[in-house]
């Protein structure tokens, strides 16, 4: 996941005015999708939880949580998953929850 | 106080079906004699852990339901802790989630009740109808 800062590197001082989240591409935990070129189009990013109505974020659930943790065992950060700020505290408390009790990893070797 | 937790605990993979539900009734036992109360039990199963523990690299995990004060999941936890069989455990209070996630549903039932009643009128109508 170290790609992600080289089409939009944001510079610590972002011009103002710049729209910060539309700017980015789409690209959700299971969408790899590669922008060939910046188009017009990019679809907004929706949290998957509120579309889904996905209430309960269970630690139990890792089929569910493995998709907001990278290949090296991260949590994805919101900004690249879409997923809304409540969800995702959620998501975090459920993650290392699921990380304690051995389902899944610390650190992914 | 009672509370609602959940306590989900790893046994080590080479015990034995029959002493694991040996194992599991005598936890039980002990959870009860603390005074909680064990509203379900669930094994789900021998699967692969995501790190070792304890150089073991399979578990068979088991959830426990129960309705506990502080003292009887402490007396829980240590007894899991001497217990040579179980390598880890986790105690979650579900409580308070519960009751969060009661409430969001409930909202949504009421949310949702409305549209399909009256779906052409307007609004405060269809509210009217339902109250």
């Amino acid at each position: 996941m170290a790609d992600e800062n080289q089409e939009v590197s944001t510079p610590p001082q972002r011009p103002a005015g710049r729209p910060d989240r539309p700017d980015r591409p789409d690209r959700g935990p299971g969408g790899p999708s590669r922008e060939g070129g910046r188009k017009f189009f990019r679809r907004k990013k929706v949290c998957k939880f509120c579309v889904e109505k996905i209430d309960d974020i269970n630690y139990k659930d890792v089929r569910l949580l493995t998709q907001f943790v990278a290949e090296r065992g991260k949590i994805v950060p919101r900004r690249l998953t879409g997923v809304c700020t409540p969800h995702q505290r959620q998501l975090t408390a459920a993650i290392k929850r699921a990380r304690n009790i051995a389902l899944l990893p610390f650190a992914a070797r | 106080m009672q509370r609602a937790y959940e306590v989900m605990f790893i046994v080590r993979p080479d015990v034995l079906e029959e002493d694991m539900d040996k194992l599991i009734s005598t936890l039980q036992g002990h959870a009860t004699t603390a005074g909680a109360t064990v509203q379900n039990t669930e094994k789900m199963g021998r699967r692969r852990l995501a790190y070792d523990v304890k150089k073991f690299q399979d578990g068979q995990y088991v959830l426990f339901t129960l309705q506990a004060d502080g003292k009887a999941i402490h007396e829980l936890e240590r007894r899991m802790r001497v217990a040579e069989q179980v390598i880890k455990y986790i105690t979650v209070r579900t409580d308070e989630e519960q009751q969060r996630l009661d409430k969001v549903r409930k909202l949504r039932a009421s949310r949702t009740k409305r549209p399909p009643a009256e779906p052409a009128t307007a609004e405060n109508e269809g509210s009217a109808v339902n109250a």
